[in-house]
């Protein structure tokens, strides 16, 4: 292969030797030990498949937040997606990762075996495309994901209404990002030292968004990229943060991230979309932390459009994931890890989400 | 599911671009991205270019890792 990818050259091991060094030269003088937070499901998987915990020294802990956002998805959301899957005429589009999810009682994979008409889809796009070729059906695109991923929904929705797509629609439950964080951060039985700020979310948001947090809650933040290269300058950057008893934020992956974000994927996000309270899973209802389409797309909003019957919800019992999500307890600590809960036969949204905490600690161990 | 792979624009038609990385094809809507030009990398999510990338930026943290392993100094 020959040109740059930028990505191969931030795996080159070299490179990560020197970084690991430099690192263990720095903490070994300082004789604290730190916590450091990722709320990323992409950070999550980055860390475990490259064993970045077993390199770094012993005194840095890494712990997963609520990153991914299957994973953070209330179960009455899937509860609602069941519905539409079972309402006749309804093609439901959706990322892979929701089909396999619990709900109360059923799962999409259930429903998709039973008859009902369910498509993976790479790009919402392709689901407003699903729908202009099967014209006689609802198409209902399951909208998650933080703000890397709202504002390609709040697109497709643009692009229908502006093609006169009158059968394409979204059930939404997108979360936005540093809300829950500052919740954490205020968490007494959370000591969270430092946050590793998700990449592409802060891509839109930009670096003003985390100031608050840096500010207010006296945390640093370093906006981190999703190579191995870019985790361990991420971390050293944090560590020299805590060190010399600074609280900034930083941008580690500058060849993405600007100060100000992606101001035109903003308008997008915020014409189509309002900010709204939300529920995290294991976490509660966080204000203003989630996305609730306008009522001027109302048309294009499934929950409004498509009246359906959800049944109550009903959690599973004895699944730790509301804890794993918070940090409070790694996947080795749930008594279903392993044992009842596996990602053939997952039990809780840990385990099912490729990018979930338990599936990554299942596939990995131990990184 | 915020992994974006940085792709290289090989041609643009009206919002669309035709994107490529290590022999992989996709299109991409340039809707969130302004001033984008044949021959630049952005940073494609679920059918969008969500940023372009800055390869001026990226190519002087390159060197300093190439400086980092010739000479072993830490970059401060």
């Amino acid at each position: 292969m020959s040109g740059p990818t930028y990505t191969r050259e931030f795996r080159d091991p070299a490179v990560a030797q020197k970084l690991l060094a430099g690192l263990h030269a720095l903490v070994a003088a300082a004789g604290r030990a730190m916590t450091f937070m990722e709320v990323c499901g992409t950070h999550t998987m980055a860390i475990y498949q490259h064993g970045i915990r077993s390199l770094l020294p012993a005194s840095i802990r890494l712990i997963s937040g609520p990153g991914c956002p299957v994973c953070v998805t209330p179960i009455d959301y899937v509860d609602h997606a069941v519905a539409l899957a079972r309402r006749p005429g309804t093609i439901l589009a959706t990322f892979g990762d929701m089909v396999r999810v619990p709900g109360s009682s059923s799962s999409l994979q259930r429903e998709q075996a039973a008859g009902a008409a369910i498509r993976i889809v790479y790009s919402p796009l392709d689901a407003v495309a699903l729908a202009v070729k099967n014209p006689a059906a609802e198409v209902v695109f399951l909208g998650v994901g933080f703000e890397t991923t709202a504002p390609t929904i709040a697109g497709a929705i643009l692009q229908a209404q502006a093609g006169g797509v009158g059968n394409f629609s979204v059930l939404a439950a997108h979360k936005t990002m540093p809300a829950p964080m500052a919740a954490l951060t205020s968490d007494p039985e959370l000591q969270v030292d430092g946050y590793l700020c998700p990449a592409h979310v802060s891509a839109i948001i930009g670096a003003e968004a985390y100031r608050p947090l840096a500010e207010q809650h006296h945390v640093p933040c370093v906006i981190t990229g999703f190579e191995p290269i870019d985790v361990l300058q991420g971390v050293t950057m944090l560590a020299r943060q805590v060190l010399a008893g600074e609280a900034r934020v930083e941008i580690q992956y500058s060849r993405i991230v600007k100060p100000e974000g992606n101001r035109k994927a903003r308008e997008i996000l915020d014409q189509v979309f309002t900010p709204a309270d939300a529920r995290w899973r294991g976490i509660g209802v966080i204000p203003d932390s989630g996305l609730a389409i306008r009522d001027e797309f109302a048309s294009f909003d499934a929950a409004r459009r498509l009246p359906v019957v959800v049944e109550e919800p009903k959690e599973q019992s004895g699944c730790l994931c509301g804890e794993i999500l918070k940090g409070k307890v790694t996947p080795l600590q749930c008594p279903l890890f392993r044992t009842v809960c596996t990602p053939e036969d997952p039990v809780g949204a840990c385990m099912v989400s490729s990018e979930g905490t338990c599936a990554a600690e299942y596939k990995y161990g131990g990184g | 599911m915020c992994l974006g792979v940085p792709m290289r624009v090989m041609s643009i038609d009206g919002e669309t671009a035709c994107c490529e990385i290590d022999g992989v094809q996709r299109q991409a809507s340039l809707m969130m991205v302004d001033e984008v030009a044949v021959g630049d990398f952005v940073l494609i999510h679920a059918g969008f270019a969500i940023e372009k990338l800055d390869e001026e930026d990226a190519q002087e943290t390159l060197r300093i890792f190439r400086e980092l392993i010739a000479d072993g100094v830490f970059p401060e």
